[in-house]
């Protein structure tokens, strides 16, 4: 074995195992930033000694039984001593004593409640978005520091500094490493279950970032998802989450054309989208609605997303159920986007006046005021009721609206297209 | 990355197919750890070539041979399908399998859009406008 492949197979491990250690090392030393330092040493020590010996048998426990010992020097020689960490040095020695018990099932729950118990610690509230997304991508993903900046395209410091702030942060408010229940679950899981939707949501659609961390990121979220559902497998809003998540990933080969155009759903060849994916997303779906007495958010994007990935073609599209589904949506989720959404479902299932009647109660939504998507809806509800010169007006404030240059000319062009008064628009 | 990871059992005779209850047991905690980890994506067991066929082609023409067949070596027992990032962490994940014997694993990357080459998978990444919620998801 040449030291190069396995400098990749120490990689391979580090990421198979490197949430485990870290989660299995913050319970032990009770400070995530600690627990970090400790496996990321643990790691060194791999790479000196693995080129040479190969890799161990359970390259886990070798990697939790170094960070242990590392762990007693490190406590050890802490200049503030105190004896909350002596206790700490003497535990770990116990456990250390007692290592080769390492592999029963008994085990095997706690790993999974510590990776659990991390990933809650990462999105925990009194953290920004930011730094929860940076946190769970570089101790329970394992990416690289690096990789993180170059996917939300900041510079490499920031996402350095982001990550020890909140490390600070974590450690100062005393968030306890563990699983919440009772009524904190809900809000803590909502937590967990945003940071996992935004990470995703950047991949895909792709406000920033390198192009080929795009799928990566779906990629990741999408794994994260899969710990979540397989960890925490009673709750509902969990395998929502995943649901969504494959039901969206699977139409990424057809929302794009050859020419990098962006392909609307309703017009995207079906033949393309990724069967696997659209089967495990109605899967999850049905996991998650098996488990649910009061659908949540994601379960009912799922369920939204499903009606699409069910119907053959566009034209056997369920919009009366999309239209009830989003009536539901808009009672949980009351964002102005969803509401916006639930208006064309409604026109689709019930005709442009039905629609209509739903944009317009919308109009004095503080937040959708310089939203170009209110203005564009609405004019082509008015273009398809015959009311041309309202919905040129409509369509070319929504076209000032637009910071997209493309979207823009294409507003411009409907809005010129709109018959009523002869004028016609120039500049598209 | 996907990649398609067969089992080709090496069991000289088909009536010892079944595998004992401790294999069994072994094989579902490893599945249990692939799942936990979020990288296996589907998985399936096979039954003997007793219950299968083979369809070979003369002149253009299907012809079917049923089974089993006699080059058990080659006979695979069944499959998983794995996502992860590299090469290596599929091979990790394959050195974990509790496997010994005539067992062979094999990997094999499944092609996928990143094997396109870079401006089709740079057309696939893009979208400004967020498309699909112009158009109720």
């Amino acid at each position: 074995m040449t030291a190069s492949v396995t400098h990749q197979t120490i990689e391979a491990v580090w990421r198979i195992e490197s949430a485990r250690l870290i989660g299995g090392l913050t319970r032990i030393v009770r400070d995530i930033g600690l627990a970090e330092d400790l496996a990321q040493d643990a790691l060194v020590v791999a790479l000196e000694r693995w080129p040479e010996s190969g890799v161990p048998d359970n390259p886990g426990a070798w990697l939790m039984a170094t960070a242990k010992y590392l762990a007693i020097d490190t406590v050890r020689r802490r200049d503030r001593l105190e004896r909350k960490h002596e206790q700490i040095a003497r535990e770990i020695g116990m456990q250390l004593a007692m290592d080769g018990s390492d592999l029963d099932a008994e085990l095997d729950d706690r790993i999974g409640d510590d990776v659990l118990s991390l990933m809650f610690m990462c999105c925990h509230p009194v953290l920004s978005a930011d730094a929860r997304i940076a946190l769970t991508l570089r101790l329970i993903g394992g990416l690289t520091t690096t990789e993180i900046a170059r996917a939300f395209l900041v510079p490499e410091p920031t996402v350095a500094q982001r990550m020890v702030r909140a490390k600070r942060t974590l450690t100062a408010a005393e968030v306890p490493f563990e699983v919440p229940s009772g009524d904190e679950l809900d809000r803590r899981l909502a937590s967990v279950l945003e940071v996992v939707y935004l990470v995703f949501n950047e991949g895909y659609t792709a406000t920033a970032g390198e192009d080929w961390m795009r799928p990566a990121l779906c990629e990741e979220a999408l794994r994260l998802g899969r710990i979540l559902a397989a960890l925490a497998p009673g709750e509902a809003e969990v395998h929502g989450l995943l649901a969504l998540m494959e039901l969206q990933a699977a139409r990424s080969p057809a929302r794009v054309d050859a020419g990098g155009e962006p392909v609307l759903l309703l017009e995207q060849d079906r033949e393309r989208w990724d069967q696997l994916q659209l089967r495990r997303g109605l899967e999850a779906l049905a996991l998650a609605q098996r488990g649910a007495a009061n659908p949540g958010p994601y379960l009912l994007q799922a369920a939204i997303a499903a009606c699409h990935g069910r119907a053959r073609s566009a034209a056997q599209t369920d919009w009366r159920e999309i239209a009830a589904l989003y009536d539901a949506l808009v009672v949980r989720l009351p964002t102005p986007v969803v509401a916006l959404n639930r208006a064309v479902a409604h026109t689709m299932a019930f005709g442009p006046a039905a629609g209509l009647e739903l944009v317009d109660a919308l109009r004095a939504e503080p937040a959708l005021a310089r939203y170009h998507l209110l203005p564009s809806v609405r004019g082509e509800l008015l273009a398809k009721l015959g009311r041309g010169a309202e919905a040129r007006a409509e369509l070319e404030r929504a076209a000032e609206l637009t910071d997209n240059r493309r979207e823009r000319e294409t507003l411009l062009r409907r809005a010129a297209a709109c018959t009523g008064d002869p004028r016609t628009v120039s500049g598209s | 990355m996907r990649f398609m990871m067969f089992i080709y059992p090496g069991i000289k005779d088909e009536a010892d197919w079944t595998p004992s209850a401790e294999a069994v047991g072994a094989m579902s905690k490893y599945n249990e750890e692939l799942t936990k980890a979020g990288v296996l994506l589907a998985l399936d067991g096979l039954h003997p070539t007793s219950e299968g066929a083979r369809i070979t082609y003369e002149d253009g023409k299907p012809r079917v041979t049923d089974g089993p067949f006699a080059e058990t070596k080659e006979v695979i027992g069944g499959y998983w399908l794995l996502q992860t990032k590299t090469k290596e962490e599929a091979i990790e994940w394959a050195s974990r399998c509790p496997a010994g014997g005539d067992v062979v694993l094999e990997l094999r990357r499944v092609f996928e859009m990143s094997d396109f080459p870079p401006e089709l998978q740079a057309a696939a990444g893009v979208s400004e406008t967020e498309p699909e919620h112009t158009a109720a998801q």
